[in-house]
């Protein structure tokens, strides 16, 4: 068996044990942490692939930015596992019923799979050669150069997704002191501090 | 490929960082000497200065200290995670060493996408610091690490920006290649810090905030949080959480020099400063670098989180977008981008 074999079945065995690992494991905090290990090992088969951008971009995205959001809703929210399994054996016969019917549906489906002969000679010859290319220029060529207009459209749909996010989240609360960072670095003393004569006996009005 | 060539090969690796982690792991237990002795002598006092002369031994002192001392569990913690958490922070910050280049060619693995390689394993540096301060089970551990984890990720965005201006720059995804395209006739005029010096300075503050370095350091405010996330830590996995912080900043402190400073050439462009090895230069340009960075430690005092996360996301981040775009443009119309 040769390295490359060796590594790729680490890193598919780990995948896979940590990706059952996220449903068995009875502490969801637990979870978060065995799909982070999922994400990391996938990243190291995008790197056995060749695809090392790919793969840094998933640990970027996915394993910095995504489920950290994740393990921090978890750990601060109080789920009881045990609670949430109650109906669990209740349930059980139609649950396994409705995976059946799926289980089928994808053999089906999977069965009669066909690749088209001509398409199977098109990744042996990437265009272009992956040799002239590095990873990162041939995605950028894809998607900034050949479908520019897509690329757009996608992201303009996730900006929309997003500020109506914010639009639904947004409240506007009266009365609450709000800091304005300019107003305060405009005081000067003049504003802030009064200097009075104060006569003897008699006092100031303030 | 033989079985003896591959083993060859993972022999040279393995010799290769080892002499990188020891040189690197000196280089910071003096980085951490000086660290003290810069706070003190801004403060008036000595610092250490017992141990060795000059104190030049304090960091094995306490490297000893730390070993020797009993780690303790607190009662409620989840024990795998508690011991797990120090772990993998340190090991995460050490990493990223794999790909910097000291010298010219002298890079354990010279990826071509090294930047985003850095870039990905220190924004898993966090997962150190959230599972420490959840298996503690420690109100000011948790809150410290919830602290954290909020701030690295909203100065990693921002950093991100920077770096995406100096690839712009660069045309490259490789910490060598960004290196050779600051190599210019100009020597230290030439670098990036002069062309790109606003996101020389946003890299500057971000890589402190990323770092969770004063005047950031609110997720161990000891005022208000006694030592955040690692409140409850002790002895060697105390020492890694340590080790992995100042792993951790000099690792930006490397980038900077790579992404700004011109990594190993040498600022005057002829002989006989061109003759010095780029090794020394790397080093001295870092070492500037970490001074800058302790001297903040000792001047500036600590931010409140509101105006850390103002700074964050209403100043950094649309100051780098709008750098990014102005970056592409001047690049554009004027013909420098590389490999147009």
């Amino acid at each position: 068996m040769s390295a490359a074999a060796a590594f790729f079945y680490l890193f598919a065995g780990v995948t896979i044990a940590s990706g059952f690992m996220v449903i068995a494991s009875r502490n969801p905090v637990a979870s978060v942490l065995f799909l982070i290990l999922a994400f990391v090992n996938a990243a190291g088969l995008f790197v056995m692939m060749g695809a090392e951008f790919l793969a840094m971009i998933l640990v970027v995205v996915y394993v910095g930015a995504v489920a950290v959001l994740f393990l921090f809703v978890v750990m601060m929210l109080d789920v009881d596992f045990a609670q949430l399994r109650q109906g669990f054996q209740q349930y059980l016969p139609i649950g396994a019923l409705i995976g059946a019917v799926f289980l089928i549906e994808l053999l089906l489906v999977v069965g009669s799979w066909t690749i088209d002969p001509g398409l199977v000679q098109t990744p042996l010859n990437p265009v272009p050669p992956a040799e002239a290319v590095t990873n990162t220029q041939a995605l950028g060529r894809v998607l900034y150069t050949d479908y520019v207009f897509f690329f757009q459209l996608a992201g303009l749909i996730l900006l929309v997704a997003m500020i109506g996010a914010i639009v639904l989240t947004l409240r506007d609360r009266p009365g609450v002191k709000r800091q304005n960072i300019s107003v305060q670095n405009a005081r000067t003393q003049g504003m802030a501090v009064e200097t009075r004569k104060v006569p003897s006996r008699q006092g100031v009005e303030v | 490929m033989t079985f003896w060539e591959i083993l060859g090969t993972v022999l040279l690796l393995a010799l290769k960082s080892f002499v990188l982690l020891a040189l690197l792991l000196v280089f910071i237990a003096y980085a951490l000497l000086a660290d003290r002795k810069i706070w003190a002598a801004v403060q008036l006092r000595r610092g250490p200065n017992v141990v060795g002369p000059w104190g030049l031994f304090q960091s094995f002192a306490d490297l000893l200290k730390f070993v020797l001392k009993e780690p303790i569990i607190p009662a409620g913690a989840n024990k795998a995670l508690f011991l797990l958490a120090p772990l993998v922070f340190a090991t995460l910050a050490l990493a990223a060493w794999a790909v910097i280049p000291l010298a010219e060619g002298w890079a354990i693995a010279d990826l071509n996408v090294g930047i985003t390689y850095i870039f990905a394993i220190s924004s898993l540096g966090v997962y150190g610091v959230l599972m420490g301060g959840w298996a503690s089970n420690s109100k000011y551990a948790f809150l410290g690490a919830l602290r954290s984890a909020a701030q690295m990720i909203s100065y990693e965005v921002s950093l991100g920006f920077v770096i995406i201006c100096v690839l712009l720059c660069a045309g490259s995804l490789n910490l060598s290649r960004i290196v050779m395209a600051q190599d210019t006739s100009l020597g230290i005029l030439g670098w990036y810090w002069l062309w790109l010096f606003p996101m020389f300075v946003v890299f500057f503050i971000s890589a402190l905030a990323e770092t969770n370095r004063p005047p950031f350091d609110l997720p161990e405010a000891e005022s208000e949080l006694v030592a955040g996330y690692m409140v409850e830590y002790s002895s060697t996995p105390y020492l890694l959480f340590m080790l992995g912080e100042y792993v951790a900043i000099m690792t930006m402190c490397a980038l900077g020099t790579v992404l700004f400073l011109g990594g190993w050439l040498s600022p005057i462009p002829f002989a006989p400063f061109t003759w010095v090895p780029g090794l020394i230069w790397f080093a001295l340009k870092a070492s500037f670098l970490f001074f800058m960075i302790a001297m903040v430690k000792a001047m500036v005092p600590r931010y409140r989180y509101d105006q850390l996360m103002r700074l964050g996301w209403k100043v950094f981040l649309p100051l780098s977008l709008v750098s990014v775009v102005v970056v592409a443009f001047v690049l554009k119309l004027t013909g420098l981008a590389p490999g147009a």
